[in-house]
């Protein structure tokens, strides 16, 4: 029989494990807490980076865009969020004409965060920021145009 | 600070305006009001630092909102208490499903006025202390198995059965370690244990077999005030709530007071016992040291003390899983009361022998 079999035995091992744990915990204790409080805290809010809150537009200085009105994001979004409506050209140099687009509107209302029509863009022309705080009082204001 | 000369000069006050059994009539009207109000205050406190430890144990921040640093979230929690409906329930048993709530508060103020809070500051004090307090928190029980039997509820009855086989077991341990300290100071007044202990505190004087019962004190404490790790008999993920699932309003508050009253209880036993009640910690040949420790009140070296043991019965709230209620009695009969017989036995052998300090 091995010593850690007898009666003392397991009083000392079933002690030696309880300390562990409570180790453990009083480590814990002392260590500074995680909880966020958060309107208090907006000046040192930290949010990740990858964090999707509402969808944007990257626009350059002179207020465009890169997008290029391919709808693969209005045909990819599962809810109907983003509807694309587009305007025809005519470029002068070539006397082609083409679709650019006219507005881009996306409602954050039904928006699931998915990233599907992030995805999808060929040019990168949509992206998550981390503006989490959207709440309005009127539905109507949920429907962004993100174009300029 | 002897607090006997305030008392004293109430009596005769009393006394020398009123009829000698009027005097006494008022005497204990007075004293029931500051038992109870400290009992409320106490409890207020305490469920304040239960928030606020299981939350830093928790690697949170706790109640944060109510009050600054959520000083008012307890004022909250019982104000919602007092207003909401207090329901009986159908084919329950009427009048011990109203009564057992109030056994169960009776059981922890009785042994809550047998605590020596400073020198003559104690409500009961007589030769068998120690006794009494084993007497009076035992009936708790009672309460809790009227509560579970009348409530016409299965998971009611089932947490009230599994508390009635707990507590009633650990009672012994607790019985064993209280005994102890009886056999190491020789008298079971609890005034006199406490002046037994302003040279030394009995967990220096009776070393190895006192430091043995103040851990088994801790772990059967923890079971008789029926919170985790030996909390099944609420079990909440089996139970829903165990013997008070039905109770509601200040019926309900009445259990959640006792509760933490009694974690109150247990650690201010321990650290009348063990830690020296209000005396202070002084040691040998440190004069200087000696006479700054005498200059703190002794209510403040009380309550420190308590408030320490029950931070460690926190501590070991948080820490560990609930355990089966087989293996709640092993532990009690297989190794507690073994190694509290044991321990018993050598503490008597060290006081004979005189291996104390």
């Amino acid at each position: 029989m091995r010593i850690k079999d007898t009666y003392i035995g397991i009083v000392a091992t079933t002690v030696a494990s309880l300390l562990t744990g409570l180790k453990t915990t009083v480590v814990e204790f002392f260590r500074p807490k995680v909880t966020e409080q958060y309107p208090e805290n907006r000046a040192t809010l930290h949010i990740p980076e990858r964090h999707r809150a509402r969808l944007y537009m990257p626009l350059d200085e002179e207020g465009r865009n890169r997008c290029i009105a391919c709808r693969l994001c209005e045909n990819a979004c599962p809810n109907g969020t983003i509807s694309i409506t587009t305007s025809t050209i005519t470029d002068e140099a070539t006397g082609k004409s083409r679709k650019v687009l006219a507005e881009y509107s996306y409602d954050l209302g039904s928006c699931t965060f998915c990233q599907l029509c992030v995805n999808a863009c060929p040019k990168d022309a949509i992206r998550f920021n981390n503006d989490f705080e959207n709440a309005v009082f009127d539905r109507s204001k949920l429907v962004l145009k993100l174009n300029r | 600070m002897d607090f006997s000369i305030i008392t004293t000069a109430i009596d005769n006050l009393l006394r020398s305006h009123l009829p000698e059994q009027a005097a006494i009539l008022t005497e204990c009207v007075l004293v029931a009001l500051c038992l109870v109000l400290a009992y409320v205050v106490l409890a207020i406190v305490m469920i304040f630092m239960e928030r606020k430890v299981c939350a830093a144990f928790q690697c949170r921040l706790g109640p944060m909102r109510v009050g600054y640093w959520g000083l008012l979230q307890v004022f909250a929690d019982v104000f919602k208490m007092l207003i909401k409906e207090i329901i009986s329930i159908k084919r329950s048993d009427r009048i011990l499903y109203a009564l057992a709530p109030y056994i169960v508060v009776m059981s922890s103020v009785l042994t809550f006025s047998c605590l020596p809070f400073a020198r003559g500051l104690q409500a009961l004090d007589f030769n068998i202390g120690v006794f009494f307090i084993m007497a009076t928190s035992s009936f708790g029980v009672l309460g809790i198995l009227l509560a579970g039997w009348s409530s016409n509820n299965k998971f009611s009855m089932i947490g009230a059965m599994r508390s009635g086989g707990q507590m009633i077991s650990y009672e012994l341990s607790v019985g064993l370690c209280m005994l102890t300290m009886v056999v190491l100071g020789g008298t079971m007044q609890i005034s006199e244990i406490v002046e037994q202990q302003l040279d030394g505190w009995f967990i220096f004087k009776g070393h190895i077999p006192a430091c043995i019962a103040f851990f088994i004190y801790l772990i059967a404490g923890n079971a008789e005030t029926n919170r985790a790790p030996f909390d099944l008999p609420e079990a909440e993920s089996e139970l829903t709530a165990g013997f008070h699932t039905e109770y509601s309003g200040m019926h309900f508050g009445f259990f959640y007071v006792a509760e933490f009253m009694n974690l109150f209880i247990v650690a201010g036993i321990a650290s009348t016992l063990f830690l020296g009640g209000w005396a202070p910690l002084h040691i040998p040949r440190l004069e200087g040291f000696n006479t700054v420790m005498d200059y703190i009140p002794g209510i403040v070296w009380m309550l420190g003390k308590t408030f320490f043991v029950i931070w460690l019965l926190m501590w070991i709230r948080w820490t560990f899983p609930r355990l089966r209620i087989d293996q709640v009695l092993v532990l009690e009969w297989k190794y507690l009361v073994p190694i509290g017989l044991v321990n018993l036995l050598i503490m008597t052998i060290c006081v004979v022998a005189e291996w104390t300090f």
